[in-house]
């Protein structure tokens, strides 16, 4: 059955149901999702891409999986983000504000986390609300916490979110790459560089149920 | 963490060579083997790669609990004891799985009740332990016959729930419920039940894979969690969990994090489709009668169909192979043109037809019976009885057989 439901920015709903449970799939190997949607690989590049670069504070959140040097594949990984990080701040015009915040590990942080400086799948929306962040792209982070953030988010923020996953693909992004690899990431930030100067950034921030 | 090479056509310590799954399970050759299930149990773990494997006796899976103590015996298995109690035994699974073993267990009835606390806790945690139901009532009075009663608890503990007919199903599917249970959208326990004696106790002809043909190994590596870590959630329960805090952020990650389980289940459903072809059989579902049920049932109901015909009575058949995930669309479908639906079980309560009723338009078209429980049989003659009744037919009790 071919769902209606789409997963878009929100905030959602005070418990925002999770995309599978409306009948949201995941790609299959060479597809992507955008919005809920099955898309060809090709076009999640470009509309991320474009997303980014529309973005007053485009953010890339790190998991553990690229943020430790697990292997000689982390390490590349992690290399990889450091570049696209670098062509994102390169390619964002004045009064857009390219962010790089780890989520380092998953342990639960009382009173609360510093969201300067790390997002905690737990409360993901602290560090989306402090920073103001509209546009953020999830890398080497477990998909069970993946999952448990981006549906958080969905519910709470009006932040838009990209998944570029190693494994499966997470339906509760707005866009999700799947089996992501150095050269997936590579290639994100080649397409951020060629559309550099073409897309019309957003004025307004992420709008919170808690802010607005 | 290493990335571990493929090790597809390497041996393992036995000599079985570690074999791509669509070969080992749909191109490999096959040896007819008369067998209980029991000693299916028994081979289908041989070629699992299982890495724990851990015992408590309760009939009727005490058997193929103390079969796969020989296969330890023999070097296939990594670890086997037998733990303290059956709530021991599943503790003790979620131990191994959180250290990145893949495990296998059995269990039933009142062993199985006893346990249950875990079952969720093992869905939260991700762990994709399978765990072998062989069902038999529950209840005070003790039963040790057949009853599947305690598939209605498994149902909503966030676990996978098939539902095997034959000793062929558990053969199979004991090997396809690790490929679909560990992949990594996935990720979850599974509860693979028959119904105790009329499957683990009987012999029946079941076609084996090769005994040097083995599953891949467990990659721990690709769980949705981290394995084995002390610090973060789901390891760390106890000390700062997040559920044991009062505020919305907490009830909120808590909530988020139960949806997650359901959407994993939900995510089963291409990869159950893929293995199992199909979440359900069907056969003749242009007929105005269908039987729709799982387990032995479905076999009573193929006879009961034989019988009917043979009285100029034409009738389908449906046969549920998973519970979790629910096969919503697929019942709706097959079902669509049936004007009277009987749903045969081996409980009490009528959990099957209670599900059947809530998925399909017109639930008045379903009849929750014939049941049998406490270890009845049941005997094809009273679904035909059951459906000649329900249309009008003229019909004979079966009550004074033998008298």
């Amino acid at each position: 059955m071919i769902s209606k439901y789409r997963v878009l920015p929100g905030p959602e709903h005070f418990l925002p149901p999770a995309a599978a449970r409306m009948g949201i799939q995941l790609p299959n190997p060479g597809e992507a999702h955008i919005n809920g949607v099955i898309a060809p690989e090709e076009k999640a590049y470009e509309e991320a891409a474009r997303q980014f670069l529309m973005a007053k504070v485009p953010t890339i959140f790190p998991g553990p999986l690229v943020l430790w040097a697990w292997n000689e594949k982390a390490a590349k990984k992690a290399t990889a983000i450091r570049h696209l990080y670098n062509i994102l701040k390169e390619c964002v015009q004045p009064g857009q504000k390219a962010m790089l915040i780890p989520m380092p590990d998953y342990r639960p942080k009382y009173p609360k986390i510093n969201p300067e400086v790390e997002i905690n799948p737990n409360h993901p929306n602290l560090t989306i609300w402090h920073n103001k962040i509209d546009c953020c792209m999830f890398v080497g982070v477990h998909c069970h916490q993946a999952n448990l953030s981006l549906k958080i988010i969905r519910g709470g923020t009006s932040c838009y979110t990209i998944a570029m996953c190693a494994q499966a693909g997470h339906e509760d992004a707005m866009l999700s790459f799947r089996d992501a690899s150095v050269e997936k990431i590579m290639r994100l930030a080649d397409t951020i560089k060629r559309l550099k100067g073409t897309v019309q950034p957003r004025l307004e921030t992420a709008k919170s149920s808690a802010s607005s | 963490m290493a990335t571990p090479p493929s090790v597809i056509g390497t041996q393992n310590k036995k000599g079985q060579t570690y074999t791509d799954p669509w070969k080992l399970l749909h191109e490999a050759p096959r040896t007819p083997s008369f067998f209980t299930g029991s000693e299916v149990i028994k081979e289908a773990v041989r070629r699992s790669s299982c890495d724990v494997m851990i015992a408590y006796p309760i009939t009727p899976q005490s058997e193929a609990a103390a079969l796969i103590g020989e296969l330890f015996a023999e070097g296939y298995i990594g670890d086997y004891f037998r733990g303290e109690s059956e709530f021991a035994v599943m503790s003790q699974c979620a131990g191994a799985a959180f250290g990145g073993a893949r495990v296998f267990t059995t269990t039933a009835g009142p062993g199985t009740m006893r346990a249950m606390e875990n079952f969720p806790m093992w869905a939260g945690a991700r762990l994709p332990i399978q765990m072998i139901v062989t069902c038999r009532g529950i209840n005070s009075p003790l039963s040790i016959q057949p009853d599947t009663l305690e598939i209605s608890y498994l149902l909503n503990t966030g676990m996978l729930v098939w539902h095997a007919e034959t000793a062929q199903d558990f053969f199979d599917w004991i090997l396809k419920g690790y490929l679909v249970s560990e992949e990594p959208d996935v990720h979850l326990p599974l509860a693979l039940c028959c119904d105790g004696f009329f499957v683990t106790h009987t012999k029946d002809v079941v076609n084996l894979t090769p005994a040097d043909m083995c599953l891949p190994p467990y990659d721990p590596y690709r769980s949705p969690v981290p394995c084995m870590d002390m610090e973060c959630p789901p390891v760390r329960m106890m000390r700062d969990p997040f559920v044991m805090k009062s505020n919305y952020i907490s009830y909120a990650t808590h909530a988020s994090w139960q949806q997650e389980i359901w959407a994993a289940i939900e995510r089963s459903r291409k990869h159950s489709i893929h293995w199992l072809n199909g979440l359900i059989d069907t056969e003749n579902v242009d007929a105005e009668i269908l039987i729709v049920t799982s387990g032995t049932a479905v076999s009573q109901g193929r006879e009961a169909i034989r019988l009917l015909e043979e009285e100029g009575v034409r009738c389908g058949l449906v046969k549920v192979k998973t519970l979790r995930p629910w096969p919503e669309d697929e019942i709706r479908e097959a079902t669509k043109n049936a004007k009277h639906i009987f749903v045969p079980e081996f409980n009490v309560t009528g959990w099957l037809a209670k599900e059947i009723r809530a998925t399909i338009p017109n639930p008045h078209r379903v009849h929750a019976g014939p049941h049998v429980c406490g270890g009845m049989t049941m005997p094809p003659e009273i679904i035909v009885s059951e459906i000649k009744t329900a249309l009008g037919m003229k019909s004979f009790s079966l009550a004074g057989r033998g008298s």
